[in-house]
């Protein structure tokens, strides 16, 4: 994504090389943090909201990232990305707010899902929405991408959604040129998708030029799995169901995203290095979502869980 | 590898979706899994053929009716770049997001049935596009199959394109014919068996060979300033940075530059990209700017340099696509967003309805429905520094902000 609009002879002085998804991403978090008045980060510990802190720290430098960062922590996340996620933070001096979906379990405000694909993805919302309203967050900046899945191919940039945190699909602002109306009425907040543009590909490729530390997870590694439906699962953990004839084995694996361990399987993959991941993402013929049980539940799962203010 | 930003657009059942679902197809962008569920919906649907159109169309309501509502945002890539497709739904009634879809591309492909040639539509999505100013057109002449392949019928249809073309006043313009047919990959990307008396490019060779640019074209520097870094830390103390994005020209060092609106000169000291400082930037990089004075700056003022001052007015006249259910009026009021400023806008005069089928037409009116496209004038509440959107794509639009439902209302082009 690298276009200099520039002569070649001017190369050997020191010219900034545009990278245009670079600087637009930057343009947005700064249209957050000038047009609202409580700005948040959503950080899932996944590649895409890490890719999402760098480009806000550039946006801002030198002075600090001037917003917080929320994690809605499902109870189900890989210990790694717990870790990771506190590291980072302390690294950088940022501001960390945790909101547990099992307080809402434990206070019976939802119930958890039982069964072979039981996934607390769907309590997420209800923890998120709750933050949102606790601490008054007018935008929530989060890393979806349109390369996702179909009904995020749909999504603007500055994406309003109402008191339920609703999604009203067929009513969206129309988004032109550059500008983005960040204006709202009472009650109303934004979502806001500063990497909207990238693919899969895009993020990788970035991540290895700004060399930039993700959690362990994502490189090949020996763990304890099972196999069904032709994926595979960790069976590291008790939050992960697995049937007594399902047999774990012991296999190279990495995971491609880091959603919760219930619903996020696994990939056969010897790449250990970001080199290699870039390297196998160029030729995977199955896309990122593919591994992730939640979307596979219907056609229309995505569209469904986002009109009721799922991320 | 550099990025082609492309919007498509097509009446209903021109088969923009499946144009866009072949190229997906062809060029090896559909991933296994996604294949597999265009494959399993197409036959639950009792269709003989892969319908490539289900790749695309993501709402449910477009699924159930088989049509495209909202813009959809498509990316794939070939060995020489990336593509991002805006694909823009094609009634009547949802003009807006044509204008949306084609507001960030440099290629718009127009999509023609070839039974029934050019239809009011295709006037209309060519109308916008020159409006708009997008550079690159390419009319897809579709569903050949079902015209036998013909040659002669395809040339009856290069004329009447050639006959709307010759009318448009947008010159610079580059304008390309091809005949397609997406359902069976004619042209798309592979190279028709069908039509050998075609013996131009296929689709994707002739995109491959557009030069991408920025959207907003080479044009005079203009820096708007989106907000003003202040650490306050020890390490800087006393930093004030300007950050912004550079839109038109490029900015240096040393460069004599004045601010708007208060017309104080100073001069470039630093550009920061980060935690790095450079002698230059290109447009279309965001970046941070220290000056060598200290100066009175906020967020909406700009920075030009000192020779090329944009036009600083109180009142301004502009083509504008309305987009809202609620009509414009004339003496009603607006929020009115020109790239990062807000100021409040008087609707003084809605003059014309402008007709999009290049008949030259105008209405005199009182007001603009949704998807009409018309002239206004407007006044202003702080002056605005702009220019023409012929001169400056980034510095002569604007949208208008509707100040009770603060929906955007309408998007605006400056005369």
């Amino acid at each position: 994504m690298w276009i200099a609009f520039i002569n070649e002879e001017e190369m050997t002085e020191n010219v900034l090389q545009t990278n245009i998804l670079e600087s637009e991403a930057i343009y947005i978090f700064r249209e957050v943090v000038a047009q609202f008045e409580k700005p948040v980060l959503l950080f899932s510990g996944g590649k895409d909201s890490i890719t999402l802190v760098r480009l806000a720290q550039k946006a801002f430098f030198p002075a600090k990232i001037p917003f917080p960062l929320l994690h809605i922590d499902t109870g189900h996340n890989f210990p790694e990305t717990i870790e990771f996620r506190d590291r980072l933070v302390q690294k950088l001096g940022l501001e960390l707010i945790v909101r547990n979906v099992q307080d809402n379990i434990d206070a019976g405000k939802v119930t958890e899902e039982t069964g072979k694909y039981a996934s607390r993805n769907m309590l997420q919302t209800e923890t998120l929405l709750d933050a949102i309203e606790e601490f008054g967050f007018d935008a929530c900046i989060g890393g979806a991408r349109r390369d996702e899945e179909k009904a995020r191919a749909k999504e603007r940039i500055f994406s309003v959604r109402d008191d339920f945190g609703q999604w009203d699909e067929k009513n969206q602002r129309p988004e032109v040129f550059d500008m983005l109306n960040g204006k709202i009425n009472l009650g109303q907040n934004v979502r806001v998708f500063p990497i909207s543009n990238w693919t899969e590909l895009d993020v990788w490729s970035y991540i290895e030029k700004e060399q930039i530390e993700i959690p362990s997870i994502y490189f090949a590694h020996t763990r304890a799995t099972f196999l069904r439906d032709g994926l595979i699962w960790s069976a590291d953990d008790e939050v992960v169901y697995r049937e007594e004839d399902e047999k774990i084995e012991e296999r190279v694996i990495r995971f491609r995203t880091v959603g919760d361990m219930s619903c996020t399987a696994a990939v056969l993959s010897n790449a250990y290095d970001i080199a290699s991941v870039v390297q196998e993402i160029r030729q995977s013929t199955i896309s990122e979502r593919g591994a992730r049980i939640d979307d596979k539940r219907s056609e229309a799962a995505m569209e469904k869980r986002k009109q009721q203010g799922y991320f | 590898m550099d990025v082609l930003k492309i919007a498509t657009a097509g009446s209903v059942d021109d088969g923009k979706s499946t144009l866009i679902g072949r190229i997906l197809y062809d060029t090896q962008s559909l991933t296994d899994d996604k294949l597999e569920a265009i494959e399993r919906n197409s036959k639950r649907k009792g269709f003989d053929y892969l319908d490539f159109s289900l790749a695309t169309d993501g709402l449910v309501a477009e699924r159930e009716q088989g049509i495209t509502i909202d813009v959809a945002h498509i990316y794939f890539s070939t060995q020489q770049r990336s593509y991002i497709i805006a694909d823009t739904p094609g009634h009547v009634e949802y003009t807006r997001n044509m204008v949306t879809g084609a507001s960030t591309s440099q290629v718009a492909i127009i999509l023609i049935d070839a039974r029934k040639g050019v239809i009011e539509q295709t006037l209309r999505h060519f109308y916008i596009s020159n409006l708009l100013r997008v550079k690159d057109i390419v009319f897809a002449v579709n569903k050949m199959d079902l015209v036998d392949y013909s040659e002669e019928k395809y040339l009856a249809l290069f004329d009447e394109i050639q006959t709307l073309v010759s009318k448009t006043k947008y010159k610079e313009q580059h304008i390309t014919c091809i005949p397609v047919s997406a359902l069976q990959g004619d042209n798309v990307v592979k190279k028709s068996a069908n039509m050998s008396w075609y013996t131009g490019k296929t689709l994707i060779e002739h995109l491959e060979q557009i030069q991408p640019q920025d959207v907003y074209e080479e044009a005079q520097t203009r820096f708007p300033i989106q907000t003003v870094i202040r650490p306050k830390t020890s390490d800087y103390h006393d930093f004030r940075g300007y950050a912004g994005k550079l839109y038109g020209g490029d900015l240096a060092v040393g460069d004599e530059i004045t601010i708007l609106p208060s017309g104080t000169q100073s001069t470039i000291k630093e550009i920061y990209f980060y935690d790095q400082k450079f002698e230059k930037a290109g447009r279309g990089s965001s970046l941070t700017l220290t000056l060598t004075d200290d100066v009175n700056v906020s967020r909406g003022d700009m920075i030009v340099k000192a020779a090329e001052k944009p036009t600083v007015e109180k009142e301004l006249k502009a083509t504008i696509c309305w987009m809202d259910k609620k009509p414009l009026t004339a003496n009603t009021k607006y929020s009115l967003q020109h790239g990062v400023n807000n100021v409040l806008a008087k609707i003084v005069d809605v003059e014309t309805i402008e007709e999009t089928n290049f008949s030259g037409e105008k209405t005199e009116a009182s007001q603009l429905q949704l998807n009409e496209i018309g002239v206004i004038q407007l006044k202003l509440s702080k002056p605005l520094f702009f220019d023409s959107y012929e001169k400056n794509k980034y510095n002569g639009g604007f949208i208008l902000i509707d100040l009770q439902t603060n929906t955007t209302a309408g998007v605006g082009f400056i005369k």
